[in-house]
């Protein structure tokens, strides 16, 4: 292998040939993003608990901003990491500068921040196409798949172009989620507009067949987006962070394949009881069921690749929220297949069980492998020693652990609380709970809910500032577990 | 070099096609034969496009994000069934597009909420949902009653709807507006009307006959939810999908 | 023969198919010949880096 290593030492462009202005600017998106999602999350929580926060405006009614918050979270906060991330692995991975240089991935960022403001002024104006997690209109959507084929051919270019011989297995995935969310995205936006100049249009499909379609997307853009990209950055990051190899590489790939071929199925799970015939439902549970197996290989893969290093937990920063993030990856995987148990279902369906997984999967997992990822980042791609402060880092891990704690465990009560109220009955044989009745038994609950988000957010914002300064190249007089990096001139 | 560049560049391209290919399959195989199997929707009669008015709710309660709080898909257990009424049917919404089972219940369940309250309750309920359900945690919605309907496109609504398969006729269609207006003016003659659009709720829903506003349109469109399939005549071999 | 006829035999069909899919990709990475080049790729991320310190050091 003595060719390999000459290819990875001498050939390729050195690190100043890396396209990095975008990356930063990704960083830097992925950051305000992510607090205006926090932020939108937080105050629809405090709507559900306090109605009057809707202001009887109508561009301000749970209704409308809770769009608002979903985009944010899934497309703003997670897509930027996502491509900026992605646009840092492969070149690196590759050894290779981004297929057509600067200005198709300049045009990839800000085509996209376009699509994601665009998208959010015509949910609170009202613009929407009325389907979950694909609500934007059907100019946005086909402007987003010009983004989106754009983005596929650089990465795939850069891919051919490599000096690297070998694909890293990061690449996989980010090619899974690439080709996988642009079938999706087409599939289910699939729309007739009422005229050409008109922002409303009726979508093709209807009644159980666009369930069924809606679904098939929104459980993959759990798989493919929040899931295969995201495993992605735990493949480079974990390692990076770590400074070791993934664990098994073999299982990375078993792993791969197989979620790729599982996670597919597994959408009609959010239909059990419906009208969805049977089969269709059946099929769903069978495959989120096995779809356990390979998630928790993922996990074993990422937790085990610090096994004998785990002292690193107290000396990288980022290495808290990595392992930490590949923990709740485990637990909201293992929850999922649980909760797409037909009988299980019929309980947590339609309550805030349903939104307690999604969060501990959203906060996590995403947000919290997001957060260790940036906290890598920056200071490398600012050329900064360390960060400014190691400290602020523990704070920020522990104050959202505590809001995800909280967010999660006031889910489990009141969904189940909720899902047990609407089906007692009296000693009569009458159901024993009006509907209203089970809504006021959620307050406190919601309550709790909001206090978990803050939290949350305020941790959030500690890191913007610790970040912020890590940029400008403070740092903070701290006692550190790690000592600064040394950086080598390059070579 | 053990590795020629020219079989890893394929590669790439090869990964690419293997992924899609991938998973590909696991959606055609499930959703293909939801178009193909007959068996798929049940057969039961009373089913029929939207008239004009409920379209134009219709697209209200989208616009509003209704159906982030509330579901349209009854299930079948014993609770649902007495609390909502009977469970849905794949066949009750064929002409939704898109479909609005929703996948939250912070309110209750709106699938057959059709002729369960007033027009009147309707119109406080929005208005002001505290002042006839103190506990409610519902927004308010007082711009419905003010704001005029806009109806200049109802055609090309029709049209459009007509596109991805609602069965609307040329004769719907050039007679849109009039049903339009018919429906929420319990003075005009109906009788086309109702011959188009069976079960019709005709009404001055917001209780102003001045004007034609959007809160008229999203009660005639609530008012018609689960009505259309009269259930009493159902048999289960019907229903069996 | 119509789609709903047909729809058992395709279930068992797509169950061996599935499985037969699944034993290649298993096969294929855990092939013992593969190993070395297997554990070579997985040192890509560690040796992408020059400003920052080598990973040799553990």
């Amino acid at each position: 292998m003595a060719g390999t290593t000459t290819v990875r030492t001498g050939g390729g462009p050195g690190e100043q040939d890396y396209i990095e202005d975008v990356v930063r600017a990704g960083v830097i998106a992925t950051i305000f993003w992510g607090v205006v999602a926090f932020a939108a999350g937080l105050y629809i929580a405090l709507q559900l608990a306090f109605p009057l926060l809707n202001l009887g405006l109508e561009w301000t009614t749970f209704g409308r901003l809770r769009p608002v918050h979903t985009s944010a979270a899934i497309f703003a906060f997670g897509g930027n990491i996502l491509i900026a991330t992605s646009f840092y692995v492969v070149q690196r991975t590759c050894r290779a500068r981004l297929f057509g240089g600067p200005a198709p991935a300049w045009f990839i960022f800000w085509g996209y921040q376009f699509f994601i403001v665009m998208a959010a002024l015509g949910y609170v104006l009202g613009i929407t196409e009325g389907k979950e997690y694909a609500e934007p209109e059907w100019y946005l959507d086909l402007f987003l798949t010009v983004v989106w084929v754009i983005y596929l051919v650089v990465f795939v270019g850069t891919l051919l172009k490599r000096e690297e011989p070998h694909i890293y297995v990061a690449n996989w995935f980010y090619v899974a989620f690439i080709v996988t969310i642009a079938m999706l995205h087409i599939v289910n936006n699939l729309a007739v507009p009422i005229s050409p100049f008109s922002s409303k249009s009726y979508v093709v499909w209807a009644g159980v067949q666009d369930a069924l379609v809606q679904w098939w997307y929104g459980h993959n853009a759990v798989g493919f987006f929040l899931t295969a990209g995201f495993l992605a950055m735990m493949y480079y990051f974990i390692p990076k962070a770590a400074d070791r190899p993934i664990y098994s590489y073999r299982l990375s790939i078993v792993h791969f394949w197989s979620l790729s071929f599982l996670y597919i199925w597994a959408g009609p799970h959010h239909l059990h009881y419906t009208a969805l015939p049977d089969w269709a439902q059946t099929l769903g549970m069978t495959f989120s069921i096995m779809l356990w197996m390979p998630s928790w290989g993922g996990m074993i893969n990422g937790l085990m690749t610090l096994s004998g290093a785990w002292d690193k937990l107290r000396t990288v920063p980022s290495l808290r929220f990595l392992v930490t993030s590949v923990g709740f990856y485990g637990m909201s995987t293992f929850e999922g297949p649980v909760m797409s148990i037909r009988q299980v279902n019929a309980l947590s369906h339609y309550t805030d069980w349903t939104i307690g997984h999604v969060h501990s999967g959203a906060l996590g997992w995403n947000a919290f492998i997001t957060f260790g990822v940036l906290y890598y980042l920056v200071p490398v791609l600012w050329r900064r020693q360390r960060l400014y402060s190691d400290a602020m880092v523990a704070w920020h891990f522990w104050i959202a652990t505590l809001g995800i704690v909280l967010y999660i465990t006031a889910m489990w009560v009141s969904g189940i609380m909720q899902g047990l109220m609407w089906r007692a009955y009296d000693e009569l044989g009458f159901l024993q709970y009006a509907f209203v009745e089970t809504v006021v038994a959620m307050h406190p609950f919601y309550v709790i809910r909001a206090a978990g988000g803050l939290l949350f957010l305020i941790g959030a914002l500690l890191m913007v500032y610790n970040l912020w300064r890590t940029a400008r190249g403070d740092e903070r007089a701290e006692t550190r577990a790690m000592p600064a990096l040394v950086l080598r001139p390059t070579a | 070099m053990r590795f020629s560049h020219a079989i890893f560049e394929k590669n790439a391209v090869m990964l690419t096609a293997a992924v899609l290919l991938t998973v590909a399959v696991g959606g055609l195989v499930e959703i293909v034969p939801l178009f193909t199997i007959e068996t798929t929707i049940e057969r039961v009669s009373g089913v029929r496009p939207y008239s004009p008015l409920e379209l134009m709710g219709r697209n209200i309660y989208v616009r509003e994000g209704c159906y982030l709080c509330h579901s349209q898909q009854i299930r079948p257990m014993r609770d649902e069934v007495e609390r909502y009424g009977p469970y849905s049917l794949a066949a009750e919404s064929i002409y939704d597009h898109p479909f609005q089972w929703g996948s939250k219940r912070t309110g209750p369940d709106l699938a057959r909420v059709g002729g369960r309250y007033s027009n009147e309750w309707h119109v406080l309920h929005m208005v002001d949902p505290r002042a006839v359900v103190p506990e409610s945690i519902m927004p308010s919605y007082p711009f419905l009653a003010d704001r005029k309907l806009e109806t200049k496109a109802i055609e090309k609504h029709l049209k459009a709807n007509r596109v991805v398969g609602v069965p609307y006729s040329d004769e719907m269609i050039a007679e849109a507006r009039a049903d339009l207006e018919a429906q929420a003016n319990p003075q005009s003659d109906t009788e086309a009307l109702m011959k188009r659009y069976p079960k019709a709720v005709v009404a001055d829903f917001d209780g102003n006959p001045a004007k034609l506003t959007e809160m008229d349109a999203l009660i005639a469109y609530l008012q018609v939810l689960g009505t259309m399939v009269d259930f009493t005549e159902v048999k289960p071999a019907d229903v069996k999908q | 023969m119509s789609m709903h006829e047909l729809m058992p035999f395709l279930k068992s069909l797509w169950t061996v198919w599935f499985f037969a899919m699944f034993i290649a990709a298993v096969a294929w990475a855990m092939w013992p010949s593969r190993r070395q080049n297997m554990e070579e790729m997985g040192r890509i991320p560690l040796e992408d880096d020059p400003t920052r310190p080598a990973s040799k050091k553990a």
